[in-house]
């Protein structure tokens, strides 16, 4: 058994952190019944919830990711253990044969071999020009290259067949959780539960169809294929998931109590307060937005080169890039929520519970907390799960022009920043960029369908 | 004309139809007015939507449901041809007219869609009609107001341009849903009158849709009135209003705040009308009804003949008396003089008027200017005027909610204006308000329980939770509502139960004078009634003082025992009760009284009609404010501000005319 020590990066911290709020947040959802009234409308939404289920399931992969380690490296006994340089994660630790196998350089999906021409050394007939075979793709075939339509087939039926067991199984366990005995079945299918199961269970079947045959493919091949350097795409793809959603969340998390203080002192208080509230944002919105990142960017960039001795490893470098790029992103983004909560604390002020809390000379400070923050509750809600796909694609941008995530650290911005070069080149490499955009316009979808199923459930004049 | 056969329609909601009009029948002959009557949510509207086939998209008309108009079925008819009749044979007319008009069209393009649409009319020709039918419906310089758009329009000339909208079409039928709910009494004479007189050129039918007996009196020949969705007694207006028939109808009588009443506890309607998704089987009113007999459980009532033209679903066959007068509650006629618990001085609200880069002060808003007013201990002082004129603004004040401009508020001897933060809070204990809006007067995120409590938290006198527990309790029975309330929310409770428990909050910190800005005015007219009496019996009880609010003259009537008229930010007249409504001197308190529709057969006294609308308080007449208005104005009146001239120990009047 080898060694390891955990490491823990401030983005984990945050994650957890995360984690953790969103739990205490739904045991005091579940104390207070207008709000449970609305999440179960949320719940209730078949397209909402199959949205959500997707997105559970790039939170888990994020959430596997956030787990690091470095592990042990052998020495002498009695020495002082020393370990890797290389920070792994348990998402790696799972991936270990889709992150060690590399390639020499670009291959395409399901290929046996390079994409490119080499010059081979064949013992005794000099060398030629070909295709090379790969270290590791179709490796079990061996010289039975035409094969691998077959083999891939077969593959993917028995792991399908494997899917639709495990399917089988979750609606078993669904249905009996709905009603004991066969009335489960009937109620989720009519639609008849108050909880869209039939939406979840479907698209559990849909994303267990793919999914499964995927990673039981990604054994023997790459089924994404590999980029540059050789290194296989699909790990890529799971590797930016991480950084997606921590542009996503974190980002939110910086903006939100700034909106959220900002937003509610102009609103109710007026005046000059207001005023100059106001012009703060103005001010912050009409500098164009990139470049001001940029500037950011640059700068911060400046500071951690100038202080190596700050990071032990590449990855505490690269993650405090990621939180200062998130932190900056926040710093930017909050102006738009601030002016929707103000209009609406503005139009709050003026009600009459309002007066009469005023009447009784409730204080100021009791009266926002107690009667103007929860019922803007519902906007900062819509507003948090709606922010997440713009700031997601953001992060794209913004690595795109060379400003965004350390450029060790896999994102989709980087993926499809590195597709510029790819697509100008014959033959083109397609692989990369077509992975990383379904993977992302997955992610966004998700993340929209369901910031649209909260915001029907919210809304009051549904309600 | 309309002929109404069994007409059932409902909305869907989860797959399910929740009937709102449960088979009426009813019709309208031509150059009639016949008014459906009604509390808020017995399917008055969703009926006249149902006749112009403009039901919301979940909205459903039952087969075997038919509308004959002029013996042609308009529910067969296609959308098409619909859209034919719709303008061009049934105008409808609606409530709010501030909604109703497309802003960001003129007026004049407006009218011009429906002559475009159903005559054909452009250019010169439609303009020449437009101007015509505007200066039909009394607006002065058409030509001009052609070009104007909606937002240049006061609320009365809105509805009389939506008026001349419908009549554009030349339609044999106007369907007026609540014309004039959104107006003032001195506006809403104007249109109701305008309605009649239209009414007698053209030929034209109208089916009014209302809850104002007093509109009803006014203008209905023949009356139906619904409830919970269906049609309980059909009679002509003598009928009606002599020999009611129907319990409902009766209480609705017995319910309505007057003077022969006062003193007297109003007779109330218990509960509310059903809701949609639990319609009783049988009698709908069989469980708020005071005649209620063990059949109206078991079987619907069929429709019974009275006599011509009366007929009621009704199983009680039992005298047309209105029930007898109520135990008496003595009237707490205390001294006048006894010492002025509050007295307010030339109390000033003054709002800037910003422009320009740097927000210079361009002009004032004189919302309120120079009021003065007493209250004593345990009477009611009734503040009445029009909307817009200052009266709720003089009412927050009063309790430091908006920050007065000049002037003194005095209670109990210590001056409010430009008092701390900190002794103000102490004051605050002895003044409260009801609010007008039962809806937006509680917070939906708190619990009864906790909203009640909020006061004695704030102003420390029960802090502790089982003890504030026992007070929430202890006010939740006095203002009629069961202990339990205390754990739910207010969404739970119906527009009266939640005025009940903003009456609970205000009073939970045990004030002596209460501010009531309209707190009825949202509230249907049985409920009207719980929350009067409520009122009134808290006053018998804890002697508390009210300034009761209101633009409703036979609340005053009934409630109030001092009045006081605002006009555009000052008192024009005050007295007595008796003294005001019996001998009312200023103009403008005779015009407002004349003005009210009586919920009686009694042939109207030729009404005092004003002409237009209160001026804007940003740029009032120079003057006496009223002078524009005013019938009897002279140059004096234009020059100088009238002197408050005394009539009596308690009687004042602002006016040239008086003194």
């Amino acid at each position: 058994m080898m060694g390891f020590e955990i490491v823990i990066l401030w983005s984990d911290i945050l994650i957890w952190l995360l984690v953790a709020a969103s739990g205490g947040l739904a045991i005091l959802i579940a104390k207070n019944p207008p709000l449970l009234a609305a999440w179960r409308r949320v719940g209730a939404n078949r397209v909402g919830m199959a949205a959500a289920t997707v997105l559970l399931a790039f939170i888990v992969v994020g959430l596997l990711d956030s787990v690091h380690y470095r592990l042990q490296l052998e020495g002498k006994p009695g020495t002082q253990p020393s370990y890797a340089i290389e920070v792994l994660s348990a998402l790696d630790a799972m991936l270990t044969p889709l992150r060690t196998r590399n390639e020499k350089t670009y291959s395409e999906p399901f290929a046996t071999r390079l994409f490119a021409k080499e010059s081979i050394d064949l013992p005794g007939q000099g060398s030629i020009r070909d295709y090379p075979r790969l270290k590791h793709g179709g490796k079990h075939l061996g010289e039975n290259e035409a094969a691998v339509a077959g083999d891939v087939t077969t593959t993917a039926l028995r792991a399908a067949a494997l899917a639709l067991v495990a399917w089988l199984v979750l609606a078993a366990l669904a249905a009996r959780r709905v009603a004991s005995g066969g009335s489960g079945w009937q109620k989720i299918w009519r639609g008849e539960t108050d909880f869209a199961w039939n939406a979840v269970l479907i698209s559990v079947a849909i994303m267990l169809l793919i999914l499964v045959p995927l990673f039981s493919l990604a054994g023997q091949y790459h089924v994404f294929g590999t980029d540059k350097v050789g290194q296989d795409v699909l790990y890529q793809i799971l590797k930016s998931i991480r950084t997606g959603l921590i542009i996503g969340l974190v980002t939110t998390l910086v903006m939100l109590p700034v909106a959220i203080l900002l937003g509610m002192t102009a609103g109710y208080f007026g005046g000059w307060v207001d005023d100059l509230i106001q012009y703060l944002y103005t001010v912050l919105n009409s500098i164009p937005g990139v470049l001001l990142i940029a500037a950011a960017v640059l700068m911060m960039q400046v500071i951690i080169d100038t202080h190596p001795q700050w990071f032990s490893t590449v990855a505490e470098r690269a993650d405090l890039r990621l939180l200062a790029l998130c932190f900056i992103l926040g710093i930017t983004s909050w102006t738009g929520l601030c002016r929707l909560l103000r209009g609406e604390t503005l139009k709050l002020r003026e009600l009459e519970y309002i007066q009469a809390a005023q009447a009784f000379g409730v204080a100021n400070g009791r009266i926002i907390v107690r009667h103007i923050l929860p019922n803007l509750m519902h906007i900062v809600i819509i507003a948090l799960v709606m922010d997440f796909s713009g700031l997601v694609l953001a992060e794209a941008v913004l690595s795109y022009v060379g400003i965004g995530v350390d450029p060790s650290m896999t994102s989709f911005g980087t993926m499809i920043n590195n597709a510029r070069m790819e697509l100008g080149r014959e033959p083109v490499v397609w692989w990369s960029l077509a992975a990383a955009f379904s993977a992302m316009f997955v992610l966004v979808l998700a993340a929209n369908l369901f910031a649209d199923a909260v915001r029907d459930a919210f809304d009051p004049r549904a309600a | 004309m309309l002929q109404i056969k069994n007409l059932r329609l409902g909305f869907t909601r989860d797959s399910q139809l929740l009937v709102a009009v449960d088979g009426i029948s009813f019709t309208v002959a031509a150059g009639e007015t016949f008014a459906l009557l009604g509390e808020s949510g017995c399917g008055k509207s969703a009926t006249a939507q149902g006749i112009m086939r403009l039901l919301p998209t979940n909205g459903r008309i039952s087969a075997g449901s038919s509308i004959q108009f002029d013996g042609q079925e308009l529910l067969t008819l296609s959308e098409a041809e619909m859209r034919s009749v719709r303008g061009k044979r049934l105008a409808m007319i609606f409530q709010e007219p501030a909604t109703s008009l497309n802003p960001v069209l003129s007026v004049g393009r407006q009218i011009g869609e429906v002559l475009v649409r159903h005559l054909g009319l452009t250019g010169a020709a439609a303009r020449q009609r437009m101007i015509a039918l505007l200066r039909q419906v009394g607006i002065a310089d058409p030509e001009r107001r052609l070009d104007e758009y909606p937002f240049q329009l006061s609320g009365g000339m809105k509805q009389r341009v939506m008026i001349a909208m419908a009549l554009a079409g030349e339609p044999d039928l106007l369907i007026a849903d609540e014309p004039t709910t959104a107006l003032d009494v001195t506006v809403q004479a104007q249109i109701l009158d305008l309605l009649a007189q239209l009414q007698i050129d053209r030929g034209m039918a109208i089916l009014l849709i209302t809850h104002d007996l007093g509109v009803v009196a006014r203008m209905a020949q023949r009356i139906g009135v619904m409830y919970a969705g269906e049609l309980v007694e059909v009679a002509s207006r003598e009928d009606f209003f002599e020999r009611p028939r129907h319990p409902y109808t009766q209480a609705l009588f017995a319910a309505l705040p007057d003077i022969r009443r006062r003193g007297q506890a109003l007779t109330t309607i218990p509960g509310q009308v059903p809701a949609l998704d639990a319609m009783p089987a049988a009698c709908r009113f069989a469980g708020r009804c005071n005649q209620v007999m063990t059949v109206c459980q078991q079987i619907s009532p069929e429709w019974r003949i009275v006599s011509a033209g009366h007929q009621l679903r009704c199983h009680w066959t039992g005298a047309a008396e209105i029930p007898a007068a109520t135990p008496r509650l003595a009237l707490s006629e205390q001294a006048s003089e006894s010492p002025a618990f509050l007295s307010v001085d030339a109390l000033q609200v003054h709002f800037p008027i910003r422009r320009g880069l740097l927000q210079r002060t361009v002009g004032q808003v004189r919302a309120v200017d120079g009021v003065a007013l007493t209250i004593s201990a345990g009477r009611t002082l009734a503040l009445v005027g029009e909307s817009g004129c200052g009266k709720t603004t003089v009412g927050k004040a009063l309790l430091q909610l908006i920050k007065p401009t000049g002037g003194s508020v005095k209670l109990g001897g210590t001056e409010l204006v430009g008092l701390k933060a900190k002794r103000l809070r102490a004051a605050r204990r002895h003044m409260q308000m009801i609010f007008q809006d039962p809806f937006a007067s509680l917070n939906p995120r708190l619990r009864v329980g906790e909203i009640i409590a909020e006061g004695m938290s704030a102003l420390g006198i029960e802090r502790h939770g089982a003890a504030q527990r026992t007070a929430v309790a202890a006010l939740l029975l006095q203002v009629g509502l069961p202990a339990g309330a205390a754990e739910r929310y207010p969404h739970e409770f119906s527009g009266g139960q939640r005025q009940r428990i903003a009456i609970a909050r205000a009073l939970a910190v045990q004030p002596e004078l209460l501010v009531c800005d309209e707190p009825t005015s949202a509230l249907d007219v049985s409920v009207q009634a719980q929350i009067l009496n409520l009122l009134k019996n808290l006053q018998e009880e804890l002697g508390v003082a009210y300034l009761f609010i209101t633009h409703n003259f036979a609340v005053v009537e009934y409630l109030a025992h001092d009045v006081a008229v605002m006009y555009l930010g000052r008192i024009v007249e005050r007295g007595k009760t008796e003294e005001i409504l019996r001998t009312p001197r200023h103009p403008y308190t005779r015009a407002l009284l004349s003005a009210v529709p009586a919920p009686t057969l009694d042939t109207h006294p030729a009404a005092i009609r004003l002409a237009g609308e209160a001026p804007s308080p940003a740029n009032p007449p120079s003057g006496c404010h009223f002078h524009p208005r005013c019938p009897q104005a002279q140059d004096i009146c234009r020059q100088s501000d009238p002197h408050t001239t005394h009539l009596s120990q308690t009687h004042a009047v602002n006016c040239h005319f008086v003194s």
